[in-house]
């Protein structure tokens, strides 16, 4: 009653049409309205700006376009005036034939990203995770070394690629300084050997994902009940069964997610490299994302190409995308 | 029961036997933690530390030298010189609207979502959480053109266009944050009973009401976990700007590095103090509202 007289509504019994008075939700038709409103407006611009897209490229992928003129629906025929620019036709699966048969960076690039993903698995989660276990026993001082590990993740990815350029910075920076390798005779050229720089750029990708990871594996274990664990201890578990016999496997859920943003961020890897390379394309540092960027934006745009190349990129996408969603929505209709 | 006693009696001689290799793994822990935070922590007070020094001494001594000399000039210069501070209006005109837009209609769908009986409830959850966990590449191709396509009227966007305007970033990271966000609070007002907001329609409060008046005040903690999120997501973006944004003049702060770089192409050091001042709002996020950037995080991770 109270909030009807805050609200100024009228109590119910004064003559409201058609408001049946059970338990369960009525609606009237101004509810209806508002409710269409307020799912329908955010639903129209997730699907105009990212569903859309996402379906449109698909579409794309099968085309060649340069994004002058329309798309005819006619399969492509080689050009009658060589570098005339042509209106878009269907190619087919001709972009992907070329995709992985005749373009040298693509397979360079896969090799890229899926090394990316093992190293996020094995080294920078696991580090994650192991932070996250220490700092859970509560040493002194977890409040600052969580505050310091987490730090780069505040951080833009942009920044990042910045402030390590001044490390690896080949003749005044500190790795070469330090271990005297910084004259011009024996140079080590951190970011420009195509040998050396993807694992320098994982070394700083992993100095922000490990943060990434230790928060919430922290968060998983904070929700952890402590009984288990208590219940553990006075059965004779030593740390380390404690941690693989009975808080690794409860943490399954939260393990779970780790997987999927693990994966998922590896492959998002775009900004690192980019800022590294200056927008230009870097020989070594090839990694999907980058190639499709590189194929839109610019001066000569292969829009059907660079689908296809986003194509792949989704396709890989949609493994762990499914695995998380699989796992969050099945729980749900229990 | 009688397990349990016994089994406390022998853990106790066993723990006070124990003691020096406990003591032992505590000490290794706070080794590895103290050599990890050094680590972790060393890069950007290196950063820090080229930016106080002048260019011209590191390029007689290199970074790791001893400084001669300490300033600021590096800081003041890059402000003045590149005007910085039209890049950072500009991340503020993008970031601050985003970030409510997002919250507000990200609740109302949880709203919905979380309270109304819907068949297609799970599958909107699903719609909306799969497009954000899209890398951008995938969708950036059609975007571009759209953006290309749609007018816009001139009071929101200068360029007549959603691309090269501020308006359309908004636009893009509201509808690709909108995902992560439809999912925690749903996840959150979940656990709100539905008891609170039920006994205002039985006095006749409509929807709205109880959107507006009831559930979303009771979700705050969630939103203000979110806001922080939202803030360092949005005003860290990088791609959306560089590829949706051609005018340098109308970038926001972190594409705008990119520029820099072009314009001070071998000063290091001012370089790094533009980079470092433009950490400086995330920094400020971090150290007022770490906690509940981290409460955001992990009611994202975990459910309800």
């Amino acid at each position: 009653m109270a909030l009807a007289a805050k609200e100024g509504v009228p109590p119910v019994a004064a003559g409201r049409p058609r408001r049946r008075r059970r338990r369960s939700l009525g609606l009237t038709r101004r509810d209806k309205v508002v409710a269409t409103l307020l799912v329908g407006v955010p639903l129209l611009l997730d699907l105009a700006f990212i569903w859309f897209p996402a379906i449109a490229s698909v579409f794309l992928s099968f085309t060649k376009w340069t994004g002058v003129g329309g798309i005819h629906l006619t399969s492509c025929k080689p050009p009658a005036l060589p570098g005339l620019p042509e209106p878009g036709c269907l190619n087919g699966v001709q972009n992907y034939n070329q995709a992985f048969t005749n373009y040298p960076d693509f397979w360079p690039a896969v090799r890229h990203n899926i090394l990316w993903l093992i190293v996020f698995m094995v080294i920078a989660t696991p580090l994650g995770m192991l932070f996250a276990v220490i700092l859970d026993r509560g040493i002194r001082g977890s409040r600052i070394y969580q505050s310091i590990l987490f730090l780069p993740v505040m951080l833009s990815l942009a920044l990042i690629g910045i402030i390590w350029e001044l490390i690896y910075s080949p003749n005044y920076g500190l790795i070469n300084t330090v271990i005297g390798h910084n004259t011009n005779a024996n140079l080590i050229d951190w970011l420009g050997n195509p040998k050396l720089n993807l694992w320098a750029v994982l070394v700083e990708a992993t100095w922000r994902q490990a943060g990434y990871v230790m928060v919430l594996y922290l968060a998983g274990l904070k929700a952890f009940d402590p009984a288990l664990r208590e219940a553990a201890v006075i059965d004779g578990a030593n740390s380390w069964q404690l941690f693989w016999r009975v808080t690794f496997p409860v943490m399954r859920p939260i393990n779970i997610v780790i997987l999927v943003v693990t994966v998922i961020e590896s492959l998002r890897a775009f900004d690192l490299v980019y800022i590294t390379g200056k927008g230009n394309p870097v020989k070594g540092l090839e990694l999907l994302s980058v190639l499709v960027t590189q194929n839109i934006v610019g001066e000569t745009q292969r829009i059907g190409f660079g689908s296809t190349l986003g194509v792949v990129l989704l396709v890989i996408s949609l493994v762990p995308i499914s695995i998380f969603l699989y796992q969050t929505f099945r729980r749900e209709q229990r | 029961m009688t397990t349990l006693t016994q089994a406390a009696e022998h853990a106790a001689p066993a723990r006070a036997a124990g003691r020096p290799p406990v003591r032992l793994g505590r000490i290794a822990m706070h080794v590895f933690m103290l050599a990890a935070a050094v680590l972790w922590l060393a890069p950007i007070v290196f950063a820090l530390y080229v930016s106080l020094r002048p260019e011209a001494e590191t390029n007689r001594l290199g970074y790791v030298s001893i400084a001669h000399k300490l300033t600021l000039e590096n800081f003041t210069n890059a402000w003045s010189q590149s005007q910085m501070w039209r890049f950072f209006l500009n991340s503020v005109w993008i970031t601050l609207p985003a970030v409510i837009i997002t919250l507000v209609l990200a609740s109302a769908v949880a709203f919905v979502v979380s309270r109304l009986n819907f068949r297609f409830n799970v599958a909107l959850l699903i719609l909306f959480t799969a497009g954000n966990l899209l890398p951008q590449q995938v969708i950036i191709t059609p975007l571009y053109r759209i953006y290309l396509k749609i007018p816009v009227p001139h009071l929101l966007s200068s360029s007549g266009l959603l691309y090269d305007s501020r308006f359309g970033l908004i636009v893009i990271n509201v509808s690709f944050q909108l995902g992560f966000c439809v999912f925690v609070l749903s996840n959150y007002m979940r656990t709100i009973p539905p008891d609170i907001d039920e006994a205002a329609l039985v006095d006749g409060a409509t929807l709205w009401l109880r959107y507006w008046r009831i559930v979303l005040p009771l979700c705050r903690p969630a939103l203000a976990a979110l806001a922080t999120l939202l803030t360092t997501w949005i005003y860290n973006d990088f791609f959306w700007a560089i590829t949706l944004m051609s005018t340098g003049n109308k970038r926001p702060i972190t594409s705008a590095l990119q520029n820099l770089q072009g314009q001070f192409v071998s000063n290091q050091n001012m370089i790094a103090a533009a980079a470092l001042m433009a950490a400086i709002p995330t920094l400020v996020v971090y150290v007022l509202l770490q906690k509940q950037f981290i409460a955001g995080l992990s009611l994202g991770s975990s459910k309800g």
